[in-house]
């Protein structure tokens, strides 16, 4: 390149920057950080959650941003390994200077920026599922799907109406499934459950044939849990089919995808699973409180995407909502208000259910919001 | 000549680490410069391996990884101190490849990349599955280091040891190669039957580097571990052995810098690409393969190259 042309492109970069630079001072934009598992094995939660984040953020931005400011989405993917996580929420806090961060697909990556965004008094809002997310209380980490732990007291109080009292567990060895495990065994005793055969596998075998044909040949055994995501438990539930056990299979709410239908095909029929609202959208009665919101966020979603919204998708727009709701309430982005106002949201009607957090409680779900639900010819069926 | 450039090399770097953390804006670049350090560490340890030795190791993960989770084990569950840790884990990882060096080394070519890339792997499945001690895919957190009441903490702090142990390790990697130990390993690198012939131990001399190597990897991961908030086992697995390798080849085979350069350049490269979003794999796989088609011989070495053709 000549002299020349090299001038002409660094005035026209002057011009530039001094021109956003002149539009930022007019009203400084919201920042929202954001990492989550886009791609790699955890993407059917991080694609649609992206999804979200980028269609509501724009809407908002068209209709004028919040209090007066554009709302600017930083969104990293960290494909979910959380060694990245952990360098983009660094990113996110140190060099982005973010005002709140909405975000972490999987328990994981969760759990590799709760001391992160601990230290740096950021007000961080999860998607993930485990339960250790928001127990012990951590003062600047919340979360909005139901955890683990409220999964499995549904499954057990299922089983219960159905007469079951033995059942067996096959579980991921990591993250959302070892969670889900260890507190199944926590609140066995409150439903009067038995464990009788209790099997683990790593979230990428691509077969657990070895491992069912275990709980098979265990007597005894009434009913079946599988605590996993992404592709694992489709191939639970294919190898669970083809070993043609009886008993009923439970699903956690980390299935709560067509996606998992799709991967599992026609061995996914019977399999039963607490969810929220969302992926049985009109079939909620009228009466119930939630039905409104879920259904208008599935239509939305259906009109942009052409795919139905999976739970994960809510759980974003639930988390960006609840985020927005609290920057209004403490009229701005000082961070130790913000982290305050979400502690206080109260009567917010999600995707997740009605929410109620407090100081002791980061999520505010309770049970009433989770359905059980069963897969009938490819779809998934309330069966409360 | 050659010592004077030496040092003269090891001058230039210590000025630049010193003055770096001056330029750089916030935290997250420093840690960018502290991942970008670790890597540089392992790559001139590597390097001296299959850059000198003409050997290729496709398990050096493993061996990083084996220092960070004796160092994360011992001391979380241990409550060693970090520093005895460091050690413990120096020394077994240093025995383990003794152990195995004799027998892989006698492998060429393709098959001793197979040994090493097993090694790495049976490595890495351990760690993976036996959950009770390393914690699993989730991970272990090893805490913070400590030394005599002291506590490292900040990327700042660890910048300064990082930037250190680099000095450390480039000193003692050019040493190793102006020896004539380097002389010896280079003649193993031209020819393996030329220099038994001349009355070199080659046995002696790849188990020797194999070692070094291996403990310099694990050395860094020790340190590694205290400096991350949670060791999960992707730092030990076959992809991260794939990244030392490219960092090598990238930055200049047989040449130390090269490897300093390779190493910051592939740990920095893809945060910058971050904006690029979806394309990002893409350009970063197109800059490879540039460099790789008309830098063969690596970055560094070739712009050394023209430099001296520029002035004769």
């Amino acid at each position: 390149m000549s002299m020349k042309s090299w001038k002409n492109l660094a005035s026209a970069a002057a011009v530039a920057l001094t021109a956003s630079f002149g539009a930022a001072q007019a009203a400084e934009p919201i920042k929202i950080g954001a990492f989550l598992s886009a791609t790699g094995p955890a993407s059917f939660l991080g694609d649609p959650e992206k999804k979200v984040l980028e269609k509501y953020v724009a809407e908002y931005n068209k209709a004028g941003g919040i209090m007066g400011r554009k709302i600017d989405l930083i969104l990293y993917d960290d494909a979910g390994a959380a060694d990245k996580a952990s360098s983009f929420v660094k990113r996110l806090i140190e060099n982005d200077k973010v005002d709140v961060i909405v975000g972490g697909s999987t328990t994981g990556t969760t759990m590799a920026a709760v001391p992160l965004v601990e230290a740096a008094g950021m007000p961080f809002i999860s998607l993930a599922g485990a339960v250790v997310i928001i127990e012990p209380v951590k003062k600047w980490v919340f979360k909005t799907p139901h955890t683990d732990r409220m999964a499995a007291e549904k499954i057990f109080s299922d089983m219960k109406k159905k007469g079951i009292t033995k059942y067996a567990m096959i579980s991921e060895n990591a993250g959302f499934g070892k969670s889900g495990h260890d507190e199944t065994l926590k609140v066995q005793g409150n439903y009067g459950m038995t464990l009788v055969a209790d099997e683990t596998y790593a979230p990428k075998d691509p077969d657990v044939t070895a491992q069912l044909t275990k709980i098979k040949n265990t007597p005894g055994v009434q009913a079946v849990i599988n605590w996993g995501f992404g592709q694992s438990p489709a191939v639970v539930t294919k190898n669970y089919k083809q070993l043609g056990i009886s008993a009923p299979l439970y699903q956690s709410h980390g299935v709560a995808s067509k996606d998992y239908i799709k991967l599992a095909g026609d061995a996914a029929e019977g399999v039963r699973l607490p969810a929220a609202g969302l992926v049985v959208a009109s079939q909620l009665p009228d009466s119930d409180m939630q039905k409104a919101v879920v259904v208008k966020f599935q239509k939305e979603y259906q009109a942009d995407f052409k795919a139905e919204a999976s739970t994960f998708a809510g759980h974003a727009f639930d988390g960006l909502q609840m985020a927005l709701a609290a920057m209004q309430r403490a009229g701005g982005t000082d961070k130790a208000k913000v982290r305050d106002e979400i502690e206080k949201t109260s009567g917010y009607i999600g995707t997740g259910g009605t929410v109620h957090m407090s100081a002791t409680d980061h999520m505010g779900l309770n049970l009433s919001a989770f359905h059980m639900v069963e897969i009938k010819k490819g779809d998934f069926a309330l069966s409360n | 000549m050659k010592g004077v450039s030496r040092w003269a090399g090891l001058g230039a770097l210590a000025v630049f680490l010193a003055v770096l953390p001056q330029a750089l804006p916030n935290n997250y670049y420093v840690d960018i410069a502290v991942l970008a350090g670790f890597n540089a560490i392992i790559c001139v340890g590597l390097n001296l391996l299959i850059g000198y030795a003409g050997q290729i190791s496709l398990g050096h993960a493993g061996f990083f990884g084996l220092g960070a989770y004796c160092s994360a084990v011992l001391v979380t569950h241990h409550g060693w101190p970090p520093v005895l840790a460091l050690l413990a884990g120096a020394i077994l990882v240093g025995l383990i490849a003794f152990a195995i060096a004799r027998p892989i080394l006698k492998l060429k070519g393709h098959y001793l990349a197979m040994a090493t890339l097993g090694i790495g792997i049976i490595i890495s499945i351990v760690i993976n599955t036996e959950a009770g001690i390393t914690g699993g895919p989730d991970g272990i957190a090893a805490g913070p280091f400590t030394l005599g009441g002291f506590t490292l903490q900040g990327e700042r702090d660890w910048y300064w040891v990082v930037a250190g142990l680099l000095l450390l390790t480039i000193w003692l990697a050019t040493n190793l190669v102006d020896s004539p130990v380097g002389r010896a390993l280079r003649a193993l690198h031209g020819s393996e039957v030329g220099a038994e012939v001349v009355g070199v131990d080659t046995t002696r001399y790849k188990v020797m580097v194999f070692v070094v190597s291996a403990v310099i990897a694990s050395v860094a991961g020790s340190l590694f571990a205290h400096y991350v908030p949670q060791l999960t086992p992707t730092k030990a697995d076959f992809f991260k052995s794939i990244e030392l390798v490219t960092m090598v080849v990238f930055g200049g085979m047989a040449s130390t810098f090269g490897a300093l350069v390779g190493a910051a350049f592939l740990t920095t490269l893809p945060q910058f690409l971050t904006v690029f979003e979806d394309y990002e794999p893409i350009i970063l796989g197109g800059i490879m393969m540039g460099t790789m088609i008309f830098m063969p011989r690596g970055l560094v070495p070739t712009i050394a190259a023209f430099i001296q053709r520029r002035r004769s």
